[in-house]
């Protein structure tokens, strides 16, 4: 006991008791194994409950290839596109004073609060057979709705956020001397967003990319509105995964899930993959 | 470097910052902007840097108008506040930066580059800290290694944004002197900002009080220890 107050009077302020300590990392361990790690491994479970031979094989169904391709396809589009629109709109938002900045603000995060299968709603009324825009671009042969471009701009919509707000409180955070310093030195504007903007901000960039790539290869509801879920054509993985769940394929189904699964973590490894190999860089951006 | 400042007022909406000012500095001089904070001696001096642009009055380098010059074209080395070094480059490209910046035409090649920033590096006497991060450097020698960036890019004048006022008074003292070697030994029109008035009375030949917006003398630091023109210059320097 007496050894037990000794220990307490040492204790750094700002450690807990470890009674806490250990409460708090065992509800931590606890909700994870529960709510992500426990889901994940079922996934994996059902994947292969008829063996490797199965789930391969279902994989190289016609369909789960078709969405496979039309996932990467998508991700391709909107998540580089996306960057670039983040990267403007944090750029516009941190270096500038304008009217409207507020409402811009809250337009980039619209996406958010608004369920996915509005968005997907509002796409289908703009660019439907039935709209004037989208009835002009069908007879054009430009289908927008039921076609590759209708989900390319739901998953647009909906990943738009990711990586504006990634980007938004580091660039506040960084004040304007190093560009200035940039300037004075002679750097054109673009070669200042070159060499000290965008270096500063990679990070932050980087994890931006990837909570959209992340979002953007397993959006369903807006996806599942505009795209017709034409099976082979329109429809990407998670919507596939869906039809083939709902008609009992549940190897199929798992196992294309197991799929969507895997690109999501290769995503997380390189992430800290790239983190390792510039261990000295980010320490060195980061320590003060 | 002739500097001519002619009424220049800057004001940010409704504030005024600086009231019209003028103020001539003559080539080679070594000035200090010497004031409290809000004394508008930092906008003055980023106004003639090309960081600011004045709301009117015109700035003439050498008797040519230079109001409206761009901030890449005025080659005024500028040493900032807290130095402003580019975190993620290490010493040798911060103060490579100015040179490879340059349009292809006027881009010295990599071994001019190289060379030239070894001989700054000698300059600042840090001959070794090339390959190291600024975060890797004390205080006093990312001061040294602001002041070689802006010198590599072959100024027309140096503009010092407090120069030491991130320094503990040891290191105050050594780099105090450094920068008169510095200036004696390029010849260089130097101005530099400073709160302090015993740093502005030490270094430089000409200092120029300022307060609320306003120059309120202009003078050698004897004379205006002897002589305060104004109140508040016999204030703050009793102070």
């Amino acid at each position: 006991m007496s050894d037990a107050t000794h220990s307490a009077a040492f204790r750094s302020p700002t450690t807990e008791a470890p009674l806490a300590r250990w409460i708090a990392i065992g509800v931590a361990v606890a909700g994870v194994s529960l709510l992500v790690f426990a889901p994940l491994a079922a996934v994996f479970a059902e994947a292969l409950a008829k063996g490797w031979g199965a789930a391969v094989a279902s994989l190289g169904n016609r369909d789960a290839l078709s969405a496979i391709k039309l996932t990467l396809l998508i991700a391709a589009i909107a998540v580089p596109l996306n960057a670039t629109f983040g990267i403007a709109a944090a750029w516009a938002i941190t270096k500038f004073d304008f009217r409207g900045k507020a409402f811009l603000i809250t337009l980039i995060d619209l996406p958010f609060s608004v369920s996915p299968v509005v968005a997907g709603l509002c796409i289908v009324l703009m660019f439907g057979t039935n709209s004037l825009l989208g009835g002009w671009l069908v007879a054009q042969g430009y289908p927008i709705v039921f076609a590759l471009p209708g989900i390319a701009l739901a998953t647009m919509f909906v990943t738009f956020p990711f990586v504006a707000r990634e980007l938004i409180p580091v660039m506040i955070e960084q004040c304007r001397a190093e560009e200035e310093a940039a300037l004075t030195l002679g750097a054109s504007g673009w070669r200042v967003f070159r060499t000290v903007t965008l270096p500063n901000i990679r990070w932050a960039l980087l994890y931006g990319v990837l909570l959209c790539n992340a979002r953007a290869m397993g959006e369903f509801g807006a996806v599942a509105v505009v795209s017709g879920k034409i099976r082979g054509q329109t429809a990407t993985m998670p919507i596939t995964i869906e039809m083939m769940y709902n008609e009992y394929l549940s190897v199929a189904a798992f196992s294309l899930a197991a799929v969507l699964t895997l690109l999501a973590l290769l995503t997380l490894l390189l992430k800290t993959g790239l983190e390792l190999r510039h261990a000295d860089q980010l320490s060195a951006s980061h320590r003060h | 470097m002739h500097i001519e400042i002619d009424e220049i007022a800057k004001s940010f909406g409704a504030t005024a910052a600086l009231h019209p000012v003028s103020l001539s500095i003559p080539s080679g001089a070594l000035v200090a902007l010497l004031g409290p904070s809000g004394s508008g001696k930092t906008t003055l001096l980023r106004i003639l840097g090309g960081l600011e642009f004045p709301t009117s009055g015109r700035v003439r380098f050498d008797g040519q108008d230079a109001t409206g010059l761009s901030v890449q074209d005025r080659r005024a080395g500028f040493v900032f506040q807290s130095y402003a070094l580019f975190r993620h480059m290490t010493v040798f490209e911060n103060i490579a930066y100015g040179l490879r910046a340059r349009p292809r035409a006027s881009r010295p090649p990599q071994a001019e580059i190289s060379r030239r920033v070894t001989k700054l590096l000698e300059l600042i006497q840090l001959p070794e800290i090339g390959p190291r991060y600024p975060t890797q450097l004390s205080g006093g020698q990312r001061q040294r290694v602001a002041l070689a960036r802006a010198l590599a890019i072959e100024p027309r004048m140096l503009l010092l944004d407090e120069p030491f006022g991130a320094l503990d008074a040891k290191v105050r003292k050594e780099l105090r002197q450094g920068l008169r070697d510095i200036h004696d030994e390029t010849g260089l029109t130097t101005i530099f900002v400073t709160h302090d008035q015993d740093e502005a009375m030490e270094l430089a030949d000409k200092v120029v009080v300022m307060s609320m917006g306003r120059i309120e003398q202009v003078g050698r630091p004897q004379d205006i220890r002897t002589r305060p023109a104004t109140p508040f210059v016999r204030d703050f320097i009793s102070a």
